[in-house]
């Protein structure tokens, strides 16, 4: 079917002229999901710089291009905005824009209320930003440990901000998780079940309860915090009576889920990029879909792996450390399934194949040095190290934020009608990967040499500058080759004409819909039988209900 | 040096990418498209191979050039445990990263796409689930049963004879009480700290057992290969008293007293001896505290029996210091900017 621009120009002809009050009375999907992306792209582009700031400053022993009061904000937001700012609405923007594609379904189920989370979760991040007129940043680290947090020892009101900007952000999010779970529920395409959803669309469902389960200890949190610092309430302030401890439980209930918040819904990218680049289906579709529950459920019972060194009885660290341990089972059994995905497949190296590739093997990386946290004498060394700065960004960067740019090469024809450079992107590909790598590597050595995180500047140890100036290089690599990206989206953005609508030869039915989808997403829709119903559609002859499906029998 | 070898390397790598995708470029306008992107496919899948090949060899020269210049050996006998677990653990998840990550690339290369080769089906197999469940599962089962067993060890009850040392983190520094002749820390109530009054620690001096204890500050005298146990506490906010030379870490958290024992091995004359005369075995604060959490640091000093006792019979108590001050009312308002409560002498019946 040849799609004109005219065309999808003419479903659009309704509020042409509102250039500016179309995006803001949005309500479809689509757009809300498109503007999801931009805020993160907004948010990651400051989060960036400010984590090479921080590079530039520990960049030699003993350097002092910044000052430790600005040094300690800057950290403290880049953590925040990463995680709150870029991450989650990153992949809401996916998982909005994207999944009623994929179950057939035309728009959200509740497509105001997706508007109020959207705008919402953006206001709470200009709120945040705020702060840095307000006096200061929030400047307590990104899990913000109480009493430092109170305001006898954090005076300027950015944890005011902090607290109110994540509250607001922390709302939407729970709104979006209850939107996603009703839109999977009850706007599924006919003849769709459970069991024949999208890996992603998975994901993303088990997702969304763990969202509704995890972000109110946050939120509950935060209010407490804002309590103490504005009504002199005591529920941290340890000289009247408060708990130092209290706040660390209920961050850390909210945020070792958050953990897989933020990896759930890129594993579901992944899933549905190795299928398509390994031109097979899924390997072990039921495991792959039932470790998610698995790890949806033990993530709430893992958090005091983050405290081990806080003192608690042992019987509790001994009750930790076995759950830590259970729950790396799960997310191993997906690496594997993964690796037997491209077995025997016939693998095209696309960008967002390379990217799912590269998560391979950071992410098992990340993973390995993880199972050490979940051996408690290891934990308590490594704690609190530079050790848990490459773990962690092991498995956010090389986990979370190549699910998205996999994700956005994969999909990017679906957002804007028009496919990304493929050259220009393996560049990036590249430069990107080489860079994470320089960067992040050599922060293990530093952590288990003993090296402190969030120092301002450290002594000249011996290796400690060597080891520091390679990490440097290696963000500015990273930060560097992010230009190639945005000159890649600028490029492709200004192109005139569509690129087919299914360039990929797809699977699922986000690719039926047209090249750029318009209002309406479907104008009807093939009979859904198996996991694959595009594929179906385009080759009946090897379609997958005809071949031996026994799973479904 | 080494700064001019990163931005060599740097520079030729982008070169060798810069070149590749000329080659590319010229390669596709000869060809073709759909020719373009079979050799495109090749191009990457050899790559990814060389990638593993390089990987490989910079984990072990990487290895090779830092062996054993990391820590050094543990300075406390508890900490030879938590480096067995380590090695342990490396060697273990090594092995399975380098079958996981070999299996990769070679899929990566094996099953590119090629004219006569097209996807094979293989939606499941129960039993290879089952297996790499189950063999991950037992080993991590294995490898957190050691830990727990060595950690239990650890934490468990400091023997008879350790000697006892209070350490108290403040924003930004350390401090340190030894219990003086009768080796009991004396009764301490938070409200009576009152620095310009010679308390910083808040000791009640009707207790009997403060009177001859021991206070300092920064440094801390430890006797070598005999036990100390550290009771931890906190002035003001979370901090943590982390000894990386005697693998060992415990938060300072206000309000609820942490407890921490070991064995130092070696004193620090033995160690300057070995890693050369700068060397200190260092307290630093791992748990972000403030504007100063960088510079909060301490130093432990490992001594001989005999040292020991020297240096503490030359310590005067701090019971002693406190009493010349109060007779001396002091002139100045608290200095320190802290909010040190000025209740002073409310709890002393």
């Amino acid at each position: 079917m040849e799609i004109r621009l005219s065309d999808i120009e003419k479903n659009k002809a309704t509020y042409k002229d509102y250039r500016i009050l179309r995006w803001l009375t949005s309500v479809d999907h689509k757009e809300i999901g498109i503007m999801y992306l931009w805020v993160a792209l907004l948010f990651f582009v400051v989060g960036g710089i400010e984590a090479l700031l921080m590079r530039t400053q520990l960049v030699m022993a003993n350097n002092h291009f910044l000052s430790p009061d600005v040094y300690n904000q800057i950290f403290t937001m880049h953590g925040t905005t990463m995680i709150f700012f870029v991450m989650m609405p990153a992949l809401f923007g996916f998982q909005v824009y994207m999944m009623p594609l994929m179950i057939g379904a035309n728009d959200m189920a509740f497509p105001r209320m997706n508007a109020f989370s959207f705008w919402i979760t953006l206001f709470g991040g200009l709120l945040l930003y705020f702060s840095f007129f307000a006096g200061g940043a929030p400047n307590a680290g990104w899990f913000n440990y109480a009493p430092l947090n109170e305001s006898a020892y954090s005076s300027t009101s950015g944890i005011d901000y902090y607290c109110i900007g994540l509250l607001l952000a922390g709302i939407g999010s729970v709104s979006t998780g209850v939107n996603i779970i009703v839109t999977v529920l009850k706007y599924r395409a006919p003849g769709m079940s459970l069991k024949m959803l999208p890996l992603f669309v998975w994901m993303s469902f088990v997702n969304a309860f763990l969202i509704i389960g995890a972000l109110p200890s946050l939120n509950a949190a935060l209010s407490m915090l804002l309590l103490d610092r504005q009504l002199h309430a005591h529920f941290f302030n340890v000289a009247s009576g408060g708990s130092a401890l209290l706040w660390q439980h209920m961050f850390w209930l909210f945020g070792h889920p958050e953990v897989y918040i933020i990896i759930l819904p890129a594993f579901g990218i992944y899933s549905e990029v190795f299928q398509v680049f390994s031109r097979k289906r899924i390997y072990g579709y039921s495991f792959v879909a039932g470790s998610t529950v698995a790890i949806a459920l033990l993530s709430f019972g893992v958090w005091v792996h983050h405290m081990f060194a806080t003192g608690l009885g042992n019987t509790v660290n001994a009750f930790f450390g076995a759950s830590s341990m259970l729950i790396g089972v799960p997310t191993g059994i997906k690496i594997f399934n993964w690796l037997g995905t491209m077995y025997g497949g016939s693998i095209r190296f696309t960008v967002s194949m390379l990217f799912a590739i590269a998560f391979l093997i950071e992410f098992t990386i990340g993973g390995l040095t993880g199972i050490a946290f979940s051996i408690i004498p290891i934990d308590w060394q490594v704690t609190d190290t530079y050790y848990v700065v490459a773990h962690m960004h092991y498995v956010m960067v090389g986990g979370s934020l190549f699910g998205v740019l996999s994700g956005l090469f994969y999909w990017f024809q679906k957002l804007s009608g028009k496919q990304l450079d493929e050259k220009l992107g393996k560049i990036f590909f590249w430069l990107f990967v080489i860079g994470f790598n320089m960067t992040f590597f050599v922060q293990h050595i530093l952590g288990i040499m003993g090296m402190p995180r969030r120092v301002y500047t450290y002594p000249d140890l011996p290796y400690f500058t060597l080891l520091n100036l390679c990490s440097t290089a290696g963000a500015f690599l990273m930060g560097g080759s992010l230009l190639l990206l945005f000159y890649n989206i600028y490029k492709t953005a200004r192109k005139k004409e569509l690129d087919r609508s299914d360039p990929w030869d797809g699977f699922t039915l986000e690719w039926l819909s047209t090249a750029l989808p318009g209002q309406k997403n479907f104008e009807a829709l093939p009979e859904i039988k198996s996991r694959r119903p595009y594929w179906d559609l385009k080759y009946p002859d090897k379609a997958d209900w005809k071949n031996d499906d026994k799973e479904r029998k | 040096m080494s700064t001019t070898w990163i931005i060599v390397a740097l520079i030729l790598g982008f070169i060798v990418v810069f070149q590749i995708a000329k080659a590319s470029e010229y390669v596709s306008i000869l060809r073709g498209e759909e020719k373009t992107r079979k050799q495109n496919n090749r191009i990457n899948g050899f790559l990814l191979l060389a990638f593993l090949v390089i990987g490989l060899i910079g984990v072990y020269y990487c290895n090779q050039t830092l062996k054993g210049k990391i820590l050094g050996e543990s300075a406390s006998v508890q900490g030879e445990k938590i480096d067995t677990m380590i090695n342990i653990t490396l060697v273990i998840t090594g092995i399975v990263f380098v079958i996981t990550q070999v299996l990769l690339f070679w899929f990566s290369y094996k099953y590119q796409e090629k004219e006569e080769n097209t996807a094979y089906y293989f939606p499941h197999n129960n039993k290879l689930e089952v297996i790499w469940t189950v063999v991950p599962a037992i080993t991590l089962t294995i490898l957190v049963g050691f830990g727990l067993y060595y950690w239990f060890q650890i934490t468990g009850e400091a023997p008879k004879d350790a000697m006892v040392v209070e350490v108290t983190g403040h924003q930004f520094g350390w401090e340190f009480r030894y219990p003086g002749r009768d080796g009991v820390l004396g009764k301490k109530y938070f409200k009576e700290i009152r620095e310009d009054k010679g308390n910083p620690l808040g000791q009640i001096w009707s207790d009997k057992a403060n009177q001859d204890d021991i206070y300092t500050t920064t440094t801390v005298h430890l006797v070598v290969n005999k036990p100390v146990k550290f009771i931890i506490g906190a002035k003001d906010v979370i901090h943590d008293v982390g000894l990386p030379h005697f693998r060992l870490k415990m938060d300072a958290v206000p309000g609820i007293p942490t407890t921490l024992w070991f064995t130092p091995k070696f004193t620090t004359a033995q160690m300057k001896e070995k890693y050369g005369p700068d060397f200190e075995y260092e307290i630093s604060c791992d748990q972000m505290c403030g504007k100063g959490h960088f510079g909060m640091r301490g130093i432990v000093l490992v001594e001989s029996e005999a040292e020991f006792d020297r240096w503490i019979a030359t310590q005067k108590p701090q019971y002693v210091q406190a009493m010349s001050m109060q007779a001396a009312p002091a002139n100045t308002a608290d200095s320190t900017g802290k909010a040190a409560p000025s209740t002073a002498g409310i709890a002393l019946k």
